[in-house]
Protein backbone atom coordinates (compact mmCIF):
# COMPACT_ATOMS: atom_id res chain seq x y z
CA UNK A 1 0.00 0.00 0.00
CA UNK A 2 2.96 2.70 0.85
CA UNK A 3 6.23 2.14 0.10
CA UNK A 4 9.07 4.57 1.29
CA UNK A 5 12.37 4.11 -1.05
CA UNK A 6 15.74 5.42 0.05
CA UNK A 7 14.33 8.31 1.62
CA UNK A 8 16.66 11.42 2.47
CA UNK A 9 15.95 14.37 3.89
CA UNK A 10 18.72 17.29 5.41
CA UNK A 11 17.82 20.50 7.35
CA UNK A 12 21.38 23.05 6.35
CA UNK A 13 23.84 20.39 7.06
CA UNK A 14 22.17 17.77 9.47
CA UNK A 15 21.10 14.62 7.45
CA UNK A 16 17.80 14.06 9.55
CA UNK A 17 16.93 10.79 7.34
CA UNK A 18 19.36 9.76 5.68
CA UNK A 19 18.30 6.28 4.15
CA UNK A 20 14.91 5.12 5.24
CA UNK A 21 12.74 2.14 3.87
CA UNK A 22 9.65 1.27 4.83
CA UNK A 23 6.78 -1.44 3.84
CA UNK A 24 3.09 -1.17 4.53
CA UNK A 25 0.69 -3.61 3.34
CA UNK A 26 -3.38 -2.98 3.14
CA UNK A 27 -5.09 -4.03 6.60
CA UNK A 28 -1.23 -4.16 8.78
CA UNK A 29 -0.56 -2.36 11.95
CA UNK A 30 2.77 -1.08 11.49
CA UNK A 31 5.47 0.87 13.72
CA UNK A 32 8.39 2.44 13.57
CA UNK A 33 11.13 2.64 16.30
CA UNK A 34 13.96 4.07 17.46
CA UNK A 35 16.46 6.27 19.46
CA UNK A 36 15.35 10.18 20.40
CA UNK A 37 16.70 11.90 16.84
CA UNK A 38 16.31 8.39 14.70
CA UNK A 39 14.73 10.85 12.02
CA UNK A 40 11.18 8.88 13.23
CA UNK A 41 8.44 12.56 12.96
CA UNK A 42 10.50 13.60 10.08
CA UNK A 43 9.67 10.63 7.92
CA UNK A 44 6.11 10.73 9.40
CA UNK A 45 6.10 14.63 7.68
CA UNK A 46 7.82 13.62 4.81
CA UNK A 47 5.18 11.08 3.97
CA UNK A 48 2.19 13.82 4.87
CA UNK A 49 3.76 16.50 2.36
CA UNK A 50 4.81 18.76 5.41
CA UNK A 51 7.80 18.12 4.35
CA UNK A 52 9.71 17.80 1.12
CA UNK A 53 12.14 15.35 0.38
CA UNK A 54 15.74 15.49 -1.19
CA UNK A 55 15.83 12.04 -2.74
CA UNK A 56 13.79 9.01 -3.01
CA UNK A 57 10.36 7.97 -3.28
CA UNK A 58 7.37 7.60 -1.70
CA UNK A 59 4.75 5.86 -3.68
CA UNK A 60 0.82 4.86 -1.70
CA UNK A 61 -1.44 2.92 -3.65
CA UNK A 62 1.31 3.06 -6.91
CA UNK A 63 1.58 6.53 -7.28
CA UNK A 64 4.45 8.60 -6.16
CA UNK A 65 3.25 11.31 -3.80
CA UNK A 66 7.00 12.71 -2.87
CA UNK A 67 6.77 16.29 -2.75
CA UNK A 68 2.91 17.06 -3.07
CA UNK A 69 1.16 19.46 -1.10
CA UNK A 70 -0.18 17.85 2.37
CA UNK A 71 -4.02 18.33 1.61
CA UNK A 72 -3.51 16.71 -1.99
CA UNK A 73 -2.03 13.40 0.27
CA UNK A 74 -4.81 13.70 2.28
CA UNK A 75 -7.22 13.66 -1.06
CA UNK A 76 -5.93 10.21 -1.56
CA UNK A 77 -6.36 8.67 1.93
CA UNK A 78 -3.74 9.40 4.19
CA UNK A 79 -3.96 10.82 7.56
CA UNK A 80 -1.38 12.50 9.79
CA UNK A 81 -1.67 13.50 13.17
CA UNK A 82 1.37 14.49 15.32
CA UNK A 83 3.23 14.27 17.81
CA UNK A 84 2.61 17.31 19.63
CA UNK A 85 -1.42 17.49 20.52
CA UNK A 86 -2.37 19.33 17.61
CA UNK A 87 -6.04 20.38 17.46
CA UNK A 88 -8.14 22.93 16.64
CA UNK A 89 -8.15 24.84 20.52
CA UNK A 90 -11.03 27.51 20.32
CA UNK A 91 -13.35 25.01 18.70
CA UNK A 92 -15.49 22.86 19.92
CA UNK A 93 -14.70 19.33 19.73
CA UNK A 94 -17.59 18.43 17.79
CA UNK A 95 -16.38 21.14 15.69
CA UNK A 96 -13.37 19.69 15.65
CA UNK A 97 -14.17 16.58 13.71
CA UNK A 98 -16.79 18.30 11.54
CA UNK A 99 -14.02 20.58 9.91
CA UNK A 100 -12.49 17.54 8.96
CA UNK A 101 -15.52 16.00 7.61
CA UNK A 102 -16.41 19.07 6.14
CA UNK A 103 -13.14 19.38 3.98
CA UNK A 104 -13.38 16.05 2.82
CA UNK A 105 -17.02 16.74 1.55
CA UNK A 106 -15.28 20.07 -0.58
CA UNK A 107 -17.84 22.20 1.56
CA UNK A 108 -14.83 24.78 2.51
CA UNK A 109 -15.69 27.07 0.11
CA UNK A 110 -19.22 27.10 0.76
CA UNK A 111 -19.87 30.36 1.99
CA UNK A 112 -24.22 30.19 2.50
CA UNK A 113 -25.10 27.46 4.24
CA UNK A 114 -24.69 27.06 8.23
CA UNK A 115 -22.30 24.89 9.30
CA UNK A 116 -24.21 23.84 12.28
CA UNK A 117 -26.51 21.55 10.13
CA UNK A 118 -24.32 19.74 7.89
CA UNK A 119 -22.32 16.43 8.05
CA UNK A 120 -24.05 16.41 11.70
CA UNK A 121 -24.40 12.14 11.43
CA UNK A 122 -21.23 11.49 10.22
CA UNK A 123 -19.50 13.51 12.90
CA UNK A 124 -21.57 11.97 15.65
CA UNK A 125 -20.87 8.44 14.40
CA UNK A 126 -16.86 9.13 14.82
CA UNK A 127 -17.08 10.99 18.03
CA UNK A 128 -19.25 7.86 19.16
CA UNK A 129 -16.75 5.55 17.74
CA UNK A 130 -13.58 7.17 19.74
CA UNK A 131 -16.18 7.58 22.78
CA UNK A 132 -15.88 11.10 22.75
CA UNK A 133 -19.42 11.98 23.00
CA UNK A 134 -20.46 12.84 25.89
CA UNK A 135 -17.43 16.23 25.60
CA UNK A 136 -18.81 17.24 22.17
CA UNK A 137 -19.99 20.45 23.29
CA UNK A 138 -16.66 21.02 25.35
CA UNK A 139 -14.00 23.58 23.82
CA UNK A 140 -11.18 21.74 22.48
CA UNK A 141 -8.30 23.29 24.34
CA UNK A 142 -10.60 22.54 27.62
CA UNK A 143 -10.08 19.01 27.41
CA UNK A 144 -6.99 16.55 29.67
CA UNK A 145 -4.11 15.59 27.70
CA UNK A 146 -5.31 12.46 27.01
CA UNK A 147 -8.83 13.07 25.54
CA UNK A 148 -6.91 15.36 23.12
CA UNK A 149 -4.64 13.15 21.94
CA UNK A 150 -7.98 10.93 21.28
CA UNK A 151 -9.66 13.38 19.30
CA UNK A 152 -6.33 13.91 17.07
CA UNK A 153 -7.67 10.50 16.03
CA UNK A 154 -10.97 11.44 15.89
CA UNK A 155 -10.26 14.35 13.67
CA UNK A 156 -7.96 11.82 11.42
CA UNK A 157 -10.50 9.97 10.97
CA UNK A 158 -12.86 12.44 9.48
CA UNK A 159 -10.75 12.43 6.49
CA UNK A 160 -12.09 9.14 6.28
CA UNK A 161 -8.24 7.98 5.55
CA UNK A 162 -6.81 4.47 4.25
CA UNK A 163 -3.72 4.46 5.88
CA UNK A 164 -3.85 6.19 9.35
CA UNK A 165 -0.28 7.81 10.54
CA UNK A 166 0.10 8.74 14.50
CA UNK A 167 3.03 10.18 15.61
CA UNK A 168 3.31 8.72 19.03
CA UNK A 169 -0.48 8.52 19.82
CA UNK A 170 -0.26 7.47 23.67
CA UNK A 171 2.59 9.85 24.45
CA UNK A 172 1.88 11.31 28.09
CA UNK A 173 -1.05 9.06 28.44
CA UNK A 174 -1.78 7.23 31.79
CA UNK A 175 -1.95 3.73 31.70
CA UNK A 176 -5.55 3.53 31.68
CA UNK A 177 -5.63 5.94 28.86
CA UNK A 178 -3.12 4.15 26.59
CA UNK A 179 -4.49 1.25 27.06
CA UNK A 180 -8.30 2.60 25.68
CA UNK A 181 -6.11 4.02 23.06
CA UNK A 182 -4.74 0.83 21.82
CA UNK A 183 -8.24 -1.05 21.91
CA UNK A 184 -9.00 1.55 19.62
CA UNK A 185 -6.60 1.42 17.54
CA UNK A 186 -7.15 -2.28 17.49
CA UNK A 187 -10.95 -1.96 17.04
CA UNK A 188 -10.20 0.36 13.88
CA UNK A 189 -8.07 -1.60 12.38
CA UNK A 190 -10.12 -4.90 13.11
CA UNK A 191 -13.46 -3.56 12.10
CA UNK A 192 -12.81 -0.79 10.04
CA UNK A 193 -10.38 -2.18 7.92
CA UNK A 194 -7.79 1.04 8.78
CA UNK A 195 -4.20 0.82 7.86
CA UNK A 196 -1.94 1.89 10.77
CA UNK A 197 1.26 3.07 10.89
CA UNK A 198 3.05 4.63 14.00
CA UNK A 199 5.55 5.49 16.04
CA UNK A 200 5.95 5.15 19.57
CA UNK A 201 8.54 5.39 22.54
CA UNK A 202 6.95 2.43 24.94
CA UNK A 203 8.66 -1.05 23.47
CA UNK A 204 7.09 -3.61 25.11
CA UNK A 205 3.52 -1.67 23.83
CA UNK A 206 5.13 -1.85 20.03
CA UNK A 207 6.14 -5.60 20.62
CA UNK A 208 2.68 -6.78 21.96
CA UNK A 209 0.60 -4.59 19.34
CA UNK A 210 2.24 -4.29 15.74
CA UNK A 211 2.42 -6.94 12.87
CA UNK A 212 5.38 -5.66 11.62
CA UNK A 213 8.49 -3.43 13.24
CA UNK A 214 10.71 -0.88 11.34
CA UNK A 215 13.53 0.26 13.44
CA UNK A 216 15.58 3.33 12.53
CA UNK A 217 18.75 4.50 13.74
CA UNK A 218 20.50 7.85 13.36
CA UNK A 219 18.15 8.68 9.99
CA UNK A 220 18.83 5.18 8.67
CA UNK A 221 16.48 2.12 8.66
CA UNK A 222 18.21 -0.44 9.86
CA UNK A 223 15.85 -3.84 9.50
CA UNK A 224 12.10 -4.13 9.10
CA UNK A 225 10.13 -7.34 10.02
CA UNK A 226 7.46 -9.04 12.37
CA UNK A 227 8.49 -8.46 15.93
CA UNK A 228 9.95 -11.69 16.62
CA UNK A 229 12.31 -11.16 13.97
CA UNK A 230 12.91 -7.60 14.92
CA UNK A 231 13.55 -9.02 18.58
CA UNK A 232 16.26 -11.54 17.59
CA UNK A 233 18.12 -8.91 15.08
CA UNK A 234 21.58 -8.44 16.20
CA UNK A 235 21.98 -4.93 14.68
CA UNK A 236 18.85 -4.23 16.65
CA UNK A 237 19.84 -5.55 19.91
CA UNK A 238 22.75 -3.10 19.50
CA UNK A 239 21.19 0.05 18.94
CA UNK A 240 18.09 0.19 20.73
CA UNK A 241 17.93 -2.41 22.91
CA UNK A 242 20.73 -2.63 24.31
CA UNK A 243 23.74 -4.80 24.04
CA UNK A 244 23.65 -6.29 27.34
CA UNK A 245 20.96 -8.46 26.97
CA UNK B 1 -30.52 13.66 25.48
CA UNK B 2 -27.57 15.47 26.04
CA UNK B 3 -28.13 16.86 22.70
CA UNK B 4 -31.32 17.75 22.52
CA UNK B 5 -31.43 19.73 25.76
CA UNK B 6 -28.68 21.90 23.77
CA UNK B 7 -30.64 21.96 21.13
CA UNK B 8 -33.50 23.68 22.98
CA UNK B 9 -31.38 25.74 25.13
CA UNK B 10 -29.63 27.35 22.21
CA UNK B 11 -32.76 27.21 20.58
CA UNK B 12 -34.04 29.41 22.97
CA UNK B 13 -31.01 31.97 23.39
CA UNK B 14 -31.53 32.33 19.71
CA UNK B 15 -34.91 33.75 20.04
CA UNK B 16 -33.94 35.62 22.49
CA UNK B 17 -31.18 37.16 20.42
CA UNK B 18 -33.01 37.64 17.72
CA UNK B 19 -35.41 39.94 19.60
CA UNK B 20 -32.79 42.10 20.95
CA UNK B 21 -31.30 42.48 17.92
CA UNK B 22 -34.61 43.42 16.35
CA UNK B 23 -35.55 45.95 19.12
CA UNK B 24 -31.57 47.66 18.37
CA UNK B 25 -32.74 47.82 14.73
CA UNK B 26 -35.77 49.83 15.53
CA UNK B 27 -34.54 51.90 18.12
CA UNK B 28 -31.62 53.27 15.43
CA UNK B 29 -34.19 53.59 13.13
CA UNK B 30 -36.38 56.16 14.88
CA UNK B 31 -33.86 57.85 16.12
CA UNK B 32 -32.64 60.47 13.55
CA UNK B 33 -36.51 61.22 13.87
CA UNK B 34 -35.74 62.75 18.23
CA UNK B 35 -31.63 63.04 17.98
CA UNK B 36 -29.81 66.31 16.63
CA UNK B 37 -28.54 66.32 13.35
CA UNK B 38 -25.18 66.40 14.56
CA UNK B 39 -25.75 63.18 16.88
CA UNK B 40 -27.23 61.12 13.74
CA UNK B 41 -24.14 62.11 11.91
CA UNK B 42 -21.97 60.48 14.47
CA UNK B 43 -24.33 57.27 14.91
CA UNK B 44 -23.63 56.85 10.85
CA UNK B 45 -20.20 56.99 11.04
CA UNK B 46 -20.36 54.55 14.26
CA UNK B 47 -21.63 52.01 11.97
CA UNK B 48 -19.70 52.92 8.87
CA UNK B 49 -16.55 52.49 11.91
CA UNK B 50 -18.21 49.46 13.03
CA UNK B 51 -18.78 47.99 9.87
CA UNK B 52 -14.98 48.23 8.45
CA UNK B 53 -13.67 46.49 11.94
CA UNK B 54 -16.07 43.51 11.62
CA UNK B 55 -14.87 43.05 8.26
CA UNK B 56 -10.81 43.53 9.74
CA UNK B 57 -12.25 40.65 11.75
CA UNK B 58 -13.06 38.44 9.62
CA UNK B 59 -9.74 38.23 8.71
CA UNK B 60 -7.69 39.26 12.56
CA UNK B 61 -10.31 37.08 14.52
CA UNK B 62 -11.69 34.68 12.50
CA UNK B 63 -8.74 33.82 10.31
CA UNK B 64 -6.11 34.86 12.90
CA UNK B 65 -4.20 36.42 9.96
CA UNK B 66 -2.28 39.83 10.61
CA UNK B 67 -4.43 41.92 9.18
CA UNK B 68 -2.15 45.18 9.72
CA UNK B 69 -3.35 47.61 6.92
CA UNK B 70 -7.20 47.37 6.35
CA UNK B 71 -7.50 50.59 5.86
CA UNK B 72 -6.13 50.61 2.42
CA UNK B 73 -9.36 49.04 1.50
CA UNK B 74 -11.68 51.39 2.80
CA UNK B 75 -9.71 53.97 1.44
CA UNK B 76 -9.92 52.34 -1.99
CA UNK B 77 -13.44 51.46 -1.73
CA UNK B 78 -14.28 55.77 -1.17
CA UNK B 79 -11.80 56.75 -3.77
CA UNK B 80 -13.32 54.29 -6.27
CA UNK B 81 -16.89 56.01 -5.86
CA UNK B 82 -15.78 59.44 -5.55
CA UNK B 83 -13.49 59.77 -8.82
CA UNK B 84 -16.80 58.01 -10.46
CA UNK B 85 -19.06 60.58 -9.00
CA UNK B 86 -17.07 63.21 -9.94
CA UNK B 87 -15.14 62.58 -12.52
CA UNK B 88 -17.42 60.54 -15.14
CA UNK B 89 -20.57 60.89 -16.17
CA UNK B 90 -21.56 56.97 -15.68
CA UNK B 91 -24.47 56.19 -13.77
CA UNK B 92 -24.17 56.73 -9.68
CA UNK B 93 -25.40 53.12 -8.70
CA UNK B 94 -22.53 52.36 -11.18
CA UNK B 95 -19.65 53.75 -9.09
CA UNK B 96 -21.31 52.32 -5.44
CA UNK B 97 -20.81 49.05 -7.13
CA UNK B 98 -17.93 49.31 -8.20
CA UNK B 99 -16.07 50.69 -4.73
CA UNK B 100 -16.36 47.41 -2.94
CA UNK B 101 -15.56 45.59 -6.27
CA UNK B 102 -12.20 47.45 -6.56
CA UNK B 103 -11.67 47.01 -2.97
CA UNK B 104 -11.97 43.10 -3.22
CA UNK B 105 -9.57 43.36 -6.61
CA UNK B 106 -7.10 45.51 -4.54
CA UNK B 107 -7.10 42.38 -1.65
CA UNK B 108 -7.07 39.81 -3.85
CA UNK B 109 -3.66 40.83 -6.19
CA UNK B 110 -2.14 42.61 -2.57
CA UNK B 111 -3.00 38.75 -1.08
CA UNK B 112 -1.79 36.69 -3.63
CA UNK B 113 1.31 38.19 -2.74
CA UNK B 114 0.91 38.51 0.84
CA UNK B 115 -0.49 34.95 1.68
CA UNK B 116 2.59 33.20 0.90
CA UNK B 117 4.13 34.06 3.72
CA UNK B 118 2.61 33.16 7.26
CA UNK B 119 2.20 35.02 10.69
CA UNK B 120 4.09 38.55 11.09
CA UNK B 121 5.89 38.83 7.38
CA UNK B 122 2.18 38.91 5.50
CA UNK B 123 1.14 41.60 7.84
CA UNK B 124 4.37 43.23 7.83
CA UNK B 125 4.40 42.90 3.59
CA UNK B 126 0.47 43.54 3.80
CA UNK B 127 1.65 47.35 5.51
CA UNK B 128 4.25 47.27 2.67
CA UNK B 129 2.27 47.13 0.07
CA UNK B 130 -0.86 49.28 1.42
CA UNK B 131 1.50 52.08 1.70
CA UNK B 132 2.56 52.09 -1.35
CA UNK B 133 -0.93 52.80 -2.28
CA UNK B 134 -1.26 55.34 0.17
CA UNK B 135 1.79 56.99 -1.29
CA UNK B 136 0.09 56.82 -4.88
CA UNK B 137 -3.38 58.85 -4.07
CA UNK B 138 -1.36 61.26 -1.44
CA UNK B 139 1.40 62.10 -4.30
CA UNK B 140 -1.28 62.08 -7.48
CA UNK B 141 -2.23 65.56 -7.35
CA UNK B 142 -4.19 65.65 -10.58
CA UNK B 143 -6.10 63.02 -10.04
CA UNK B 144 -6.87 62.22 -6.16
CA UNK B 145 -6.60 65.44 -5.09
CA UNK B 146 -3.24 64.54 -3.43
CA UNK B 147 -3.42 65.46 0.49
CA UNK B 148 -6.09 67.48 -0.38
CA UNK B 149 -8.56 64.84 -0.87
CA UNK B 150 -11.16 64.83 -3.18
CA UNK B 151 -14.26 67.05 -1.88
CA UNK B 152 -18.35 67.97 -2.67
CA UNK B 153 -18.35 64.57 -3.92
CA UNK B 154 -21.83 64.82 -6.04
CA UNK B 155 -23.59 62.15 -3.90
CA UNK B 156 -27.64 61.47 -4.93
CA UNK B 157 -29.97 63.39 -4.28
CA UNK B 158 -32.01 60.79 -2.34
CA UNK B 159 -29.37 59.49 -0.02
CA UNK B 160 -26.97 62.83 0.43
CA UNK B 161 -29.18 64.46 3.42
CA UNK B 162 -27.89 63.90 6.80
CA UNK B 163 -31.14 61.84 7.30
CA UNK B 164 -30.92 60.03 3.97
CA UNK B 165 -27.08 59.06 4.09
CA UNK B 166 -28.07 57.69 7.66
CA UNK B 167 -30.69 55.41 6.83
CA UNK B 168 -28.81 53.83 3.70
CA UNK B 169 -25.54 53.69 5.66
CA UNK B 170 -28.04 51.62 8.01
CA UNK B 171 -29.38 49.15 5.67
CA UNK B 172 -26.30 48.90 3.88
CA UNK B 173 -24.62 48.10 7.04
CA UNK B 174 -27.19 45.38 8.54
CA UNK B 175 -26.92 43.44 5.35
CA UNK B 176 -23.23 43.51 4.96
CA UNK B 177 -23.49 42.53 8.81
CA UNK B 178 -26.02 40.07 8.17
CA UNK B 179 -24.10 38.49 4.85
CA UNK B 180 -20.46 38.17 7.35
CA UNK B 181 -22.21 36.49 9.89
CA UNK B 182 -23.68 34.11 7.48
CA UNK B 183 -19.90 33.67 5.75
CA UNK B 184 -18.58 33.03 9.13
CA UNK B 185 -21.11 30.03 10.23
CA UNK B 186 -20.93 28.23 6.59
CA UNK B 187 -18.70 26.03 6.19
CA UNK B 188 -16.00 28.38 4.95
CA UNK B 189 -16.38 30.26 7.98
CA UNK B 190 -15.93 27.53 10.36
CA UNK B 191 -12.81 25.97 8.56
CA UNK B 192 -11.52 29.57 8.09
CA UNK B 193 -11.35 29.01 12.13
CA UNK B 194 -9.73 25.95 12.11
CA UNK B 195 -6.85 27.40 9.90
CA UNK B 196 -6.66 30.27 12.72
CA UNK B 197 -5.84 27.93 15.24
CA UNK B 198 -3.85 25.37 13.46
CA UNK B 199 -2.83 25.71 9.97
CA UNK B 200 -0.91 23.36 9.82
CA UNK B 201 -3.10 20.60 10.94
CA UNK B 202 -5.72 22.26 8.28
CA UNK B 203 -3.83 21.53 5.78
CA UNK B 204 -3.29 17.75 6.80
CA UNK B 205 -6.93 17.27 6.62
CA UNK B 206 -7.17 18.36 3.11
CA UNK B 207 -7.73 22.04 3.26
CA UNK B 208 -5.78 24.41 0.72
CA UNK B 209 -5.07 26.98 3.55
CA UNK B 210 -3.89 29.40 1.02
CA UNK B 211 -6.30 29.08 -0.71
CA UNK B 212 -8.97 29.88 1.71
CA UNK B 213 -7.10 32.82 2.73
CA UNK B 214 -7.08 34.60 -0.36
CA UNK B 215 -10.52 34.22 -0.29
CA UNK B 216 -10.96 35.79 3.20
CA UNK B 217 -8.74 38.46 2.04
CA UNK B 218 -11.07 39.26 -0.83
CA UNK B 219 -14.46 38.76 1.46
CA UNK B 220 -12.94 40.93 4.06
CA UNK B 221 -11.43 43.75 1.39
CA UNK B 222 -14.97 43.45 -0.92
CA UNK B 223 -17.40 44.78 2.84
CA UNK B 224 -14.08 46.82 3.77
CA UNK B 225 -14.64 48.71 0.24
CA UNK B 226 -18.61 49.00 1.10
CA UNK B 227 -17.41 50.57 4.62
CA UNK B 228 -15.72 53.39 2.22
CA UNK B 229 -18.24 54.30 -0.30
CA UNK B 230 -20.63 54.78 3.03
CA UNK B 231 -18.31 57.31 4.35
CA UNK B 232 -18.18 59.11 0.73
CA UNK B 233 -22.04 58.56 0.73
CA UNK B 234 -21.81 60.55 4.77
CA UNK B 235 -19.03 63.07 4.19
CA UNK B 236 -19.45 64.04 0.59
CA UNK B 237 -15.72 63.72 0.43
CA UNK B 238 -12.65 61.27 0.68
CA UNK B 239 -8.84 61.86 2.13
CA UNK B 240 -5.59 60.15 1.96
CA UNK B 241 -5.90 59.68 5.76
CA UNK B 242 -8.65 57.89 5.08
CA UNK B 243 -5.50 54.80 4.28
CA UNK B 244 -3.39 56.08 6.54
CA UNK B 245 -1.48 53.02 8.20
CA UNK B 246 -2.49 55.00 11.87
CA UNK B 247 -6.12 54.93 10.46
CA UNK B 248 -5.04 50.80 10.22
CA UNK B 249 -4.17 50.42 13.25
CA UNK B 250 -6.88 52.34 15.06
CA UNK B 251 -9.17 49.56 13.65
CA UNK B 252 -6.92 46.77 15.07
CA UNK B 253 -7.58 48.50 18.37
CA UNK B 254 -11.17 48.47 18.41
CA UNK B 255 -11.23 44.67 17.52
CA UNK B 256 -9.05 44.42 20.25
CA UNK B 257 -10.92 46.60 22.59
CA UNK B 258 -14.64 44.84 21.42
CA UNK B 259 -13.58 41.47 21.42
CA UNK B 260 -12.15 39.72 18.64
CA UNK B 261 -13.28 36.49 18.67
CA UNK B 262 -16.97 37.79 18.83
CA UNK B 263 -18.67 38.94 16.12
CA UNK B 264 -20.25 42.23 17.53
CA UNK B 265 -16.94 42.90 19.33
CA UNK B 266 -15.17 44.92 17.08
CA UNK B 267 -18.79 47.18 16.28
CA UNK B 268 -18.94 47.17 19.70
CA UNK B 269 -15.09 48.74 19.94
CA UNK B 270 -16.03 51.01 17.11
CA UNK B 271 -18.80 52.62 19.21
CA UNK B 272 -16.96 53.24 21.82
CA UNK B 273 -13.43 54.46 20.55
CA UNK B 274 -15.70 56.96 17.73
CA UNK B 275 -17.67 58.11 20.54
CA UNK B 276 -15.11 58.71 22.79
CA UNK B 277 -13.32 60.79 20.28
CA UNK B 278 -15.47 62.86 19.57
CA UNK B 279 -16.83 63.46 22.54
CA UNK B 280 -13.48 64.08 24.15
CA UNK B 281 -11.94 65.29 21.12
CA UNK B 282 -14.02 68.42 22.16
CA UNK B 283 -12.37 68.59 25.44
CA UNK B 284 -8.75 67.84 24.92
CA UNK B 285 -6.49 67.84 21.85
CA UNK B 286 -4.69 65.02 23.54
CA UNK B 287 -6.76 62.54 22.67
CA UNK B 288 -4.39 60.04 21.33
CA UNK B 289 -3.06 59.83 25.33
CA UNK B 290 -7.16 58.63 26.42
CA UNK B 291 -6.98 56.00 23.81
CA UNK B 292 -3.08 54.80 25.08
CA UNK B 293 -4.51 54.31 28.32
CA UNK B 294 -7.75 52.30 27.41
CA UNK B 295 -5.12 49.96 24.93
CA UNK B 296 -3.30 49.56 28.49
CA UNK B 297 -6.16 48.96 30.83
CA UNK B 298 -7.77 46.13 27.86
CA UNK B 299 -4.10 44.07 27.59
CA UNK B 300 -3.96 44.48 31.21
CA UNK B 301 -7.53 43.32 32.05
CA UNK B 302 -9.51 42.49 29.63
CA UNK B 303 -7.27 40.28 27.39
CA UNK B 304 -10.63 39.08 25.41
CA UNK B 305 -12.05 42.13 24.77
CA UNK B 306 -15.55 43.74 26.21
CA UNK B 307 -18.05 41.52 24.96
CA UNK B 308 -15.28 38.31 24.37
CA UNK B 309 -15.38 39.06 28.82
CA UNK B 310 -18.88 39.11 29.23
CA UNK B 311 -19.37 35.88 26.73
CA UNK B 312 -17.21 34.54 29.06
CA UNK B 313 -18.87 34.84 31.89
CA UNK B 314 -22.17 34.13 30.12
CA UNK B 315 -20.49 30.76 29.25
CA UNK B 316 -19.56 29.93 32.53
CA UNK B 317 -22.83 30.48 33.70
CA UNK B 318 -24.27 28.40 31.54
CA UNK B 319 -21.91 25.28 32.27
CA UNK B 320 -22.78 25.77 35.86
CA UNK B 321 -26.42 25.79 35.30
CA UNK B 322 -25.93 22.91 32.33
CA UNK B 323 -23.90 20.75 35.57
CA UNK B 324 -26.55 21.49 37.93
CA UNK B 325 -29.14 19.47 35.66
Amino acid sequence: MLSVIDLQKSFDQFKAVTKANLEVGQGEIVAVIGPNGAGKSTLFKLIGGHLKPDKGRIVFKGKDIAGLAPHQICRLGVSLSFQIVNVFHRLTVFENVQVAVLSRLRLALDLITPARGLAIEETQEILNSVGLTNVGNRVSGSLSHGEQKVLEIAIALGTNPELLILDEPTAGMSPEETFATIKLLEHLNADMGLTILFCEHDIELVFSFANKIMVMRQGISIVQGPPDEVRDNQQVREAYLGGAN
Amino acid sequence: MVERQNLVASGYSRLTWLAIGLGFLIILAVSPLFLPRFFTYLLALILITGLVTTSLNIALGFGGMYQFHHAVFYGVGAYTVALMLTKTSLPPALGFILGPIVSGILALVMGMICVRLSKLYFGMLQLSLGSLVWVLVFRWYSFTGGDDGLHGVPVPKLISSVSGSYYFTLIVTVICLILMYVILNAPFGRILQAIRDNPERSESVGVQVRLHQLVTQVIAGFFAGVAGVLFVTVEGSTFPDMMSWTLSLEFLIMCLLGGWFTFLGPMLGATIIVSLRTLLGGYTEYWTMVLAIILMLLIFFLPEGVLGYFEGLYRRRSASLAEDR
